[in-house]
């Protein structure tokens, strides 16, 4: 009777004393088994107790992993790439093709953005800092001030092309047909009405021209982190803004001021950032017709299915009207060679050059021409092939 | 002064069945049927919305791990081939890198189509088939070269707009402008579609190859090889520094003012956003140590930093729930302190500690921010042999193939979604299994 109750009343004592037994003789075999040599050699050294040795055991372990991670660091053999996320896919499709078709290893392209990429570019000259970078626009004075401050002097500038920043619509609706000055007044913050500056008054795209069809301003784009922002901007808004001879007038002041007007977008909900995102805004614009979404060329030209580009000032973004440059809202694209590197610190420049403006690639068939780069006409194609061959800086 | 008690009680006595009382147990059995309520819709609106990502990434991913291919008899030239040297598999590969197995494919489509002459017709048809075609012929000649100057048939990868076309994303019916498949194509692959050469299979390919910018050679091999290599290195740190800070701090530490900030400051740490240590990686890291951009050994260093604050509060958390009656029976017997917590406290709390650092570095193994900041967002087609090689990670993988324009990765990164899904659910799975199985009750 006493008996049954002890256990009732005490189990987990028991249970706890069977467990405390087991374990020490649970680890008395793994000892045995797993480390008896080592422990040996470290009785010895150490004669402390048996969880020092293990923590000792593990601590060299790790040191030893530690070391031989260490000693692995050797020469660089693959081409490094940074750079902007509109250049990436052309620069990422000539790198497989590279890797695929040479035997040199696949450079690796990493998508910084184009300030990003220019920075990484001018730190320095050595095995840590990147070969090459792309860029959406042309390298900044400031920029070439920093790279030559870090040693960067020689740069190759290569020009691969034309990227159209295109304003579409869901093939539901109706194509429309832009002025750039209808593209400023709807999308501007503030805008020239009756020869005063107001805030942005307009809600609808008839208000703002009344060939256009009555319905409401919604327009999805890129936030302000985005080169395809900064270009649309430039080339877009500030197209439309200059056709005013008020803005002109500001413009010959106060130069800032012209700049401010000309290129901030309203924050009132018309403008609508949409992310980084290409593909997001064009399942937007798949979801509601009215919207108009703003993106680069090559999402168009992969879902022109579903959505169409609109006219701007009389020209539709085609593959030939911006190749030449009848299509107003497109840019070039380039990418920098760091001419110190070439055969010094990563083999394989020279060839991921000539394969990047080989007829293959940039041809009228070529891949990249595919993947929507829009190459660069045949006598400036000349001119670029003949800075890569003779690897020629620029001044 | 008890009597007194028991009168107030009495002259308090409450009429219970007075409509004043019953309007108030009734408000009371309201307020909790509403509470109720609001807590099941809460929690069906959690259920509907998880049920919608998942279905639409199924949808979407599915058809991702099938492809097609397209049958095609390959007249294996001699000619173009020219005599198998005597070689190994590898010293093949070499030498057949070095023939145009492009001109093999095209002699054998103009067999088969006898009317395509043109070269942008003969362009168009060797559109429809992927860059990774050749690559299938070399494979065939590689395994039996005995069949050079045969005719062989051979199951060729097609490509992803063909792909797209065959699984219905790409509509017939649609202008022929508007796609970007001919209607000289579709008839190509109708005749394919009427002898039964055109199969779908399960696309091995997804799993044995690296990024590619073909939709159809995209694999996410690279990637899961590189966050494997990352969540090593994260282990291998975090771990033992995380167990040891909470050991520590749980049993030797003295508790004072220094030891309360120290705690303060690690429940902070854990809240602190991710791309912050992304920043911090690259500054130390990249920038003092002198690491290689990419690496998995600084991403784990830095998803190590993730990591360590999440590890060290559930090893506490672990290490506080074993009974005292143990700890003194262990002192009893005449444990020294240290004996104590190494022979019976830590094993007690391994199962707590190790679903802890699972959940941790399940965490890490979705992060993205930070390997922003230190280049791990990067296209890399090799798959890296060690942690200093440039490499990249599942979610980079599934962030970069979502920026992409081509149609066909949008099928990809659902699949890929899916496969990080799975690593998911499987190491959560495991600290489900390791604490049912070794944790101990009292």
């Amino acid at each position: 009777m006493t008996v049954t109750k002890h256990s009732q009343i005490c189990p987990i004592t028991v249970t706890n004393r069977d467990y405390i037994f087991h374990m020490n003789r649970k680890q008395e075999t793994k000892e045995n088994k797993e480390i008896a040599s080592l422990k040996l050699k470290l009785i010895n050294l150490i004669g402390e107790n048996y969880m020092y040795k293990k923590t000792t055991i593990t601590l060299m372990g790790i040191g030893m992993i530690g070391m031989s991670l260490i000693s692995t660091a050797e020469a660089r053999d693959q081409i490094r790439i940074v750079g902007s996320s509109t250049v990436f896919p052309f620069s990422t499709a000539v790198a497989e093709e590279f890797g695929r078709s040479t035997s040199f290893k696949t450079p690796v392209v990493e998508s910084t953005g184009s300030g990003g990429g220019l920075k990484l570019f001018c730190a320095g000259v050595g095995e840590s800092h990147p070969d090459i970078t792309n860029a959406s626009r042309a390298i900044k004075g400031s920029e070439v001030e920093l790279c030559a401050k870090n040693g960067v002097s020689d740069i190759i500038e290569i020009k691969v092309g034309y990227d159209g920043i295109v304003l579409a619509n869901s093939k539901k609706a109706q194509q429309m047909d832009f002025k750039l000055r209808d593209i400023w007044l709807a999308l501007a913050k503030d805008v020239v009405l009756d020869g005063k500056i107001v805030p942005n008054p307009y809600s609808t795209w008839n208000e703002v021209n009344p060939e256009l069809p009555n319905k409401k301003i919604e327009v999805l784009g890129p936030p302000p982190t985005s080169g395809t922002r900064d270009a649309f901007a430039e080339l877009a808004l500030e197209g439309g803004c200059k056709k005013f001879p008020e803005i002109n007038a500001i413009k010959a002041e106060n130069k800032d001021q012209y700049t401010a007007l000309c290129h901030t977008i309203r924050e009132d909900g018309a403008y609508i950032e949409a992310g980084e995102n290409d593909n997001l805004i064009v399942g937007k614009l798949q979801a509601n017709p009215n919207a108009i979404g703003v993106f680069g060329y090559s999402f168009l030209e992969e879902n022109n299915d579903v959505i169409q580009g609109s006219v701007v000032e009389g020209s539709l973004p085609t593959f030939e009207n911006i190749a030449e440059k009848t299509y107003k809202v497109s840019r070039s694209l380039f990418f920098y060679v760091k001419k110190a590197h070439i055969n010094t610190v990563v083999p394989g420049i020279e060839e991921y050059l000539g394969e990047f403006l080989s007829d293959k690639a940039m041809g009228d068939f070529g891949y990249l021409a595919e993947k929507g780069l829009i190459p660069l006409p045949g006598g400036e194609l000349r001119e670029i092939q003949n800075t890569a061959t003779n690897l020629i800086a620029m001044q | 002064m008890t009597d007194i008690q028991e009168t107030d009680i009495v002259s308090r006595r409450v009429n219970w069945h007075s409509k004043s009382q019953k309007d108030r147990l009734e408000s009371r059995y309201r307020k909790e049927k509403i509470f109720k309520a609001l807590a099941v819709s809460s929690l069906s609106i959690a259920i509907v919305a998880l049920l919608v990502v998942l279905v639409s990434i199924l949808t979407t991913g599915i058809s991702g791990f099938k492809e097609t291919r397209i049958e095609l008899d390959i007249y294996l030239d001699r000619d173009i081939v020219g005599e198998v040297p005597n070689l190994d598999a590898a010293g093949l590969k070499d030498h057949y890198a070095t023939i145009n197995i492009n001109s093999l494919l095209i002699k054998s489509l103009q067999k088969k189509f006898p009317e395509v002459s043109s070269r942008r017709d003969v362009f168009s048809l060797l559109k429809l088939f992927s860059v990774g075609a050749q690559s299938d012929i070399r494979d065939t000649l590689i395994a039996d070269p005995d069949l050079v100057g045969k005719t062989h048939t051979i199951s060729l990868l097609s490509s992803s707009i063909v792909d797209m076309f065959i699984k219905g994303k790409i509509l017939r019916d649609v202008e022929e402008n508007n796609r970007k498949i001919s209607d000289q194509q579709i008839a190509w692959l109708d005749q394919f579609e009427l002898e039964g050469k055109i199969s779908q299979n399960f696309n091995w390919t997804f799993f044995t190859n690296g990024d590619s910018r073909e939709p159809e050679l995209a694999g996410v091999r690279s990637a899961t090889v590189g966050s494997l290599l990352t969540l090593f290195v994260t282990f291998i740190i975090s771990f033992p520094i995380g167990v040891g800070t909470a050991i520590y701090l749980e049993e030797f530490a003295p508790k004072n003012r220094y030891t309360d900030l120290i705690e303060i400051n690690i429940n902070n740490l854990a809240a602190v956003p991710s791309i912050i240590f992304g920043l911090l990686g690259l500054a130390i890291f990249i920038g003092f140590v002198g690491l290689p951009r990419s690496a998995p050994l600084v991403g784990g260093l830095t998803l190590a930093l993730m990591t360590l604050p999440t590890i060290i509060i559930t090893a506490r958390a672990a290490i506080k729930a074993v009974p005292p009656s143990i700890k003194e029976a262990a002192i009893g017997l005449g444990a020294s302190h240290m004996q104590m917590v190494f022979h019976h406290v830590l094993p007690l709390s391994m199962p707590g500690i190790l679903t802890g650092s699972i959940i941790g570095m399940a965490q890490a193994l979705g992060e993205t921010a930070p390997l922003l900041m230190i280049g791990m967002v990067a296209f890399i087609v090799d798959t890296p042999g060690g942690i200093m090689e440039a490499s990249t990670a599942l979610p980079v993988q599934v962030y970069l193939w979502a920026d992409s324009p081509e149609r066909g990765f949008l099928e990809k990164t659902s699949a890929a979604i899916m496969v990080l899904l799975l690593f998911l659910i499987v190491m959560n799975g495991l600290a489900i299994w390791m604490r049912q199985k070794f944790e101990k009750k009292w």
